[in-house]
């Protein structure tokens, strides 16, 4: 008894004070014995061998040394968490497509992209253009330094952009967004897209532990932009299916209370304006609500608004600028991003925006931005597009209705699958109900379905999960990589998974 | 007395309880109204203007009672991060303010003779021309792309993998390889292409260590080092002095003195950084050294990173010996050795933003990759480099006349030193020389070099980099770029030196 109870030889004053204390002891070095011995199996066997026969190495250090083989180099605990950060079906989905992409011609078997928000649709335009000016706008130096000042290309520029480009992404902001808003190009930070514009925001208005309230359903990749390399925690405002995804000021309060209770210091909301995934613009009613929540609440706004020019609807875009310009009160806590990938159809030259009044985040951007300047024949080519307002204008309208015509043919081609979409007005996707397809009401069947969707239709359509949406069954699809001629095809494969999941309700 | 003491009145039981929680009380009151005023007095930039008010009533539209409902007012001016505080303070180093200085007044020989010149930025201007030749003679045919001669819309507009194409991948090994004297081979696969060797850098920090963690970094160091692995890491940089006894040689006892020094303070040490060509000394590591950093890592179990961007900036007999190149031949652990490297240098094109981070770490390879979002290379200027890369000839061509010329500017540049008495170290590479104006500095301390600095600067008009802005223990040393000069401005420098020097 005084061996196994120790404890309570020790109490009874039975000279367990010996054991009592040897036993735990023994079993916590056995302990750490055993640890040791697991950490160190993955090691390569000793190397000492090699290290005797190199006499040319005369230093004497290896001699010395006789621990033999190292542990294995650790790589940081961060660079772990992003490695093994699984891939959500957005991503997923997104590779399956680049190892088996659909083409018309040379492989229709393959997997057609419905989830990449990319717009394809006017890339001849783009490629006209380049095909008859790239040349000359690259040499030129992008503007009106004369023939080929190389020297104004190659070297070391501003991290946060040629003046000139700040200069015409401004002017082309102001088109895009058919509003009487100028842009100011001093208060721009030019970033390598729109990405790192998102990052570099997050580094500058909050710091590690703090929070952003992001209304979901959102973009999935908001939770890397935003979260890994920041420290920033995302805490989700649910929009629902009853108010169209619109955003409640009620539900951010009630977001921003608990990130209050968990201890969690709310730094600003961020919104996309029109909505990703969803396809929504904010009217002036939410915008002004919500800059009174950020005053009431002293917090940011950052609005990405990314997709401002890609509006197919009847409904009028406002922009943040707008409300800003008009009220004095508020210009230091909201900040715009923007980028050339969606309106310009330009996602690999990589060009991204940080609109901002507020002298702090912009003195902080600027520097930041040394980590993702954009190369200077990609800002001159830019320089020159943008400077060709004649081809913008008729690339904006162009676009608007080719992506108006590619909406309505696809949102009736799912309508006559019983499959309805939210009423949206801009982006390049359509949210869609599948809720009558999934087999049970809930993320699971959401998956079976997203699964059946990409590996018997071979389809990549981003299920609602990925975005953090709280109704299961709506799932995002984009359309704008896509011909008139594969809608029918689409339409046609999801026909055939559809009849095989009608679920009996 | 029981007033102004009330303490004591309550500790001698005299009543003074009331008091004495009255009169603390009262007090803190109004030191928190004085703070409150004190803060939303402070300058806000936008002061609500009486015709806002009224605008928000003629505004009927604005149907939510919320704005009314807020009557707190002002609550002060919303915040931004720490951080972007301490990233926004204006640098006080004289490498930054230089380099400024520099930018706002720059030397032209013909339209502003009275300006600064630049000898603070490594940038090698001397091989531009042949630069400007090849895209003049080909920038049509590489940006087209396709063999049908129709522009590839594709490859350059749409979305293209974030860590660089494949292409590109394969053309930048083939280039590095050739850059570093062809005795090693690169392989693509374990290339991150990356918008520049400054997020490269970055990258590899938030790879190799976490918040709090250290790195060794022999000095005298790159000044933008302190920015580039600190700023958004939380990663501190422990200088490992060198000396100038030993040319300022890195030795391995001065690593186990500053390792063992971080483990009593409580730091743990996760890698070395070096620069091999060294910035700003210009020596480059033998193959010995190499083997000992190598040991030593091992020993501790910590990464190297190896900063190889000046590889083919080269000009002495030496030659030059990467750390792949030891990888290869030997059998050490590959797992903890890093490369950077990138073509603002030896390609002179520091404006295209090309950075490489190559390991054979496959966790590294990994989380760079997905870290790559945050810095891509754009397609167009991927095309165009493919297509220069590829030009084998052309890139041999320069490789070579590059090394010429910086050979000639540097010995004409020393010579022109010497003859005012100041000794340059040996170096063998690099876009600069490390000159010793130690005699030439009252008193000897880092004071003393800052004023001469700062006469140069101000009345010599002429920018370069103290060793102090780069950690060198060693007061009186500076480094000088002489790669953005034309070989006429020489005589030019050196006279401005002298009139500096001779006051």
């Amino acid at each position: 008894m005084r061996v196994i109870v120790p404890l309570q030889g020790v109490v009874q004053g039975r000279g367990g004070l010996v054991l009592g204390s040897v036993i735990p002891c023994a079993l916590f070095y056995l302990l750490q014995l055993y640890f040791k011995r697991h950490r160190s199996e993955p090691t390569p066997p000793p190397q000492t061998l090699t290290e005797v026969s190199e006499l040319n190495r005369s230093l004497s250090r290896t001699h010395l040394s006789p621990r033999g083989s190292s542990a294995p180099a650790c790589v940081s605990t961060r660079a772990n968490s992003i490695v093994k950060s699984s891939d959500s079906p957005f991503y997923v989905g997104l590779k399956r497509v680049s190892e088996d992409p659909y083409d018309e011609l040379s492989n229709p078997e393959g997997v057609i992209q419905l989830g990449l928000a990319e717009n394809k649709l006017s890339l001849d335009l783009a490629r006209d253009w380049l095909a008859e000016t790239a040349k000359d706008s690259i040499l030129s130096g992008g503007g009106s330094s004369g023939p080929l000042s190389m020297a104004g290309i190659a070297n070391y520029q501003a991290s946060d952009g040629l003046v000139e480009l700040k200069v015409a992404v401004a002017g082309f902001m102001s088109q895009v967004m058919e509003r009487s808003i100028s842009f100011n190009p001093s208060q721009i930070v030019l970033t390598a897209g729109a990405t790192p514009a998102i990052e570099i925001l997050s580094f500058c208005l909050a710091d590690t532990g703090n929070a952003f309230l992001v209304p979901t359903p959102y973009y999935p990749s908001f939770d890397r932009d935003l979260k890994w390399r920041t420290g920033v925690e995302i805490i989700p405002v649910p929009c629902r299916s009853a108010d169209n995804f619109n955003l409640s000021i009620s539900a951010l309060d009630l977001a921003f209370d608990q990130g209050k209770k968990r201890g969690l210091k709310v730094r600003g909301i961020v919104i996309s304006n029109p909505s990703n995934p969803v396809g929504n613009l904010l009217n002036r009613e939410t915008i002004y609500t919500l800059v009174d929540f950020a005053r009431e609440k002293n917090i940011h706004i950052i609005s990405n608004e990314i997709f401002a020019g890609s509006t197919h609807g009847s409904e009028e875009f406002v922009s943040m600028a707008e409300i800003i310009d008009s009220e004095d009160l508020d210009r230091d806590r909201v900040h715009i991003v923007y980028g050339l990938s969606k309106d310009l159809c330009l996602p690999g030259f990589k060009v991204g925006v940080i609109y901002s009044s507020n002298e702090n985040v912009l003195a902080a951007a600027k520097k930041l931005s040394r980590f993702s300047s954009i190369s200077a024949p990609t800002q001159c080519l830019v320089i020159s597009m943008l400077s060709d307002i004649r081809f913008i204008q008729k690339f904006i309208q162009t676009n608007r209705e080719r992506l108006q015509r590619m909406y309505t043919k696809f949102v009736a081609g799912l309508k006559q699958l019983g499959i309805e979409c939210m009423r949206s007005s801009g982006g390049f996707y359509c949210w869609a109900d599948m809720r009558g397809l999934i087999r049970s009401y809930s993320e699971k069947g959401e998956l079976e379905l997203w699964n059946k969707l990409l590996n018997i239709a071979k389809i990549n359509v981003t299920p609602g999960s990925s975005c953090h949406c709280i109704e299961p069954g709506w799932f995002h699809c984009c359309f704008t990589t896509l011909t008139e001629q594969d809608i029918s095809v689409v339409m046609e494969r999801i026909r055939k998974v559809s009849e095989t999941c009608k679920s009996p309700r | 007395m029981r007033l102004i003491v009330p303490l004591q009145g309550v500790v001698q039981g005299r009543g003074g309880l009331i008091l004495g929680s009255i009169i603390p009380g009262a007090l803190y009151y109004f030191f928190q109204l004085y703070l409150k005023r004190c803060r939303s007095a402070k300058p806000n930039s936008n002061p609500p203007s009486p015709s806002s008010s009224s605008a928000q009533l003629a505004d009927l539209s604005r149907s939510s009672s919320r704005s009314n409902l807020s009557s707190r007012g002002s609550v002060g001016p919303v915040r931004v991060s720490a951080r972007a505080n301490s990233i926004a303070k204006p640098n006080a180093s004289p490498y930054y303010i230089g380099l400024e200085m520099a930018s706002e007044d720059p030397y032209d020989r013909f339209d502003n003779p009275d300006g600064i010149m630049q000898l603070g930025l490594s940038e090698n201007r001397l091989s531009l021309d042949l630069i400007e030749t090849w895209i003049l003679e080909n920038l049509e045919r590489s940006m087209i792309g396709g063999a049908d001669g129709h522009l590839n819309i594709s490859g350059i507009a749409t979305y293209q993998p974030l860590d660089g194409m494949m292409e590109m991948k394969i053309a930048v090994a083939g280039f590095m390889s050739q850059v570093m004297g062809t005795t090693v081979s690169f392989d693509p696969s374990r290339l991150v292409l990356t918008s520049g060797a400054t997020p490269a850098i970055e990258t590899l920090c938030f790879c190799l260590a976490d918040q709090g963690n250290a790195f060794l970094v022999p000095t005298p160091y790159y000044p933008g080092f302190d920015r580039d692995m600190k700023w958004r890491t939380g990663v501190e940089l422990i200088p490992v002095h060198c000396r100038s006894s030993d040319n300022f040689a890195l030795s391995v006892t001065a690593l186990d003195q500053a390792f063992n020094q971080a483990r009593k303070r409580g730091q743990k040490v996760r890698g070395i950084l070096i620069s091999n060509p060294s910035n700003p000394i210009g020596n480059m590591l033998n193959k010995e050294t190499l083997y000992s950093l190598l040991d030593f890592a091992r020993e501790k179990n910590i990464h190297i990173i190896s900063d190889e961007i000046f590889a083919g900036s080269t000009y002495g007999s030496e030659e030059f010996v990467s750390m792949a190149e030891i990888l290869e031949s030997e059998d050490f652990d590959k797992n903890r050795v890093h490369i950077i490297y990138g073509l603002s240098k030896d390609l002179s094109l520091p404006g295209f933003r090309v950075g490489v981070i190559y390991s054979f770490n496959t966790s590294v390879l990994a989380a760079a990759k997905k870290l790559a979002r945050f810095s891509s290379v754009s397609a167009p200027t991927q095309r165009i480099l493919i297509s220069m890369l590829s030009d084998t000839r052309f890139i041999q061509r320069y490789i070579e006349t590059t090394r010429e010329r910086i050979k000639k500017m540097y010995v004409a540049f020393a010579a022109g030193l010497k003859q005012l008495g100041i000794e340059c170290t040996k170096s063998s590479a690099g876009l600069y020389c490390w000159a010793d104006m130690s005699g030439l500095i009252r008193p000897y301390n880092e004071k003393g070099e800052l004023e001469l600095w700062d006469k140069l600067l101000k009345i010599g008009k002429i920018n370069i980099t103290p060793g102090s802005a780069c950690h060198c223990i060693e007061p009186g040393w500076f480094r000088c770029c002489f790669t953005m000069l034309a070989e006429e401005d020489i005589p030019v420098v050196i006279k401005r030196i002298q009139r500096v020097v001779e006051t």
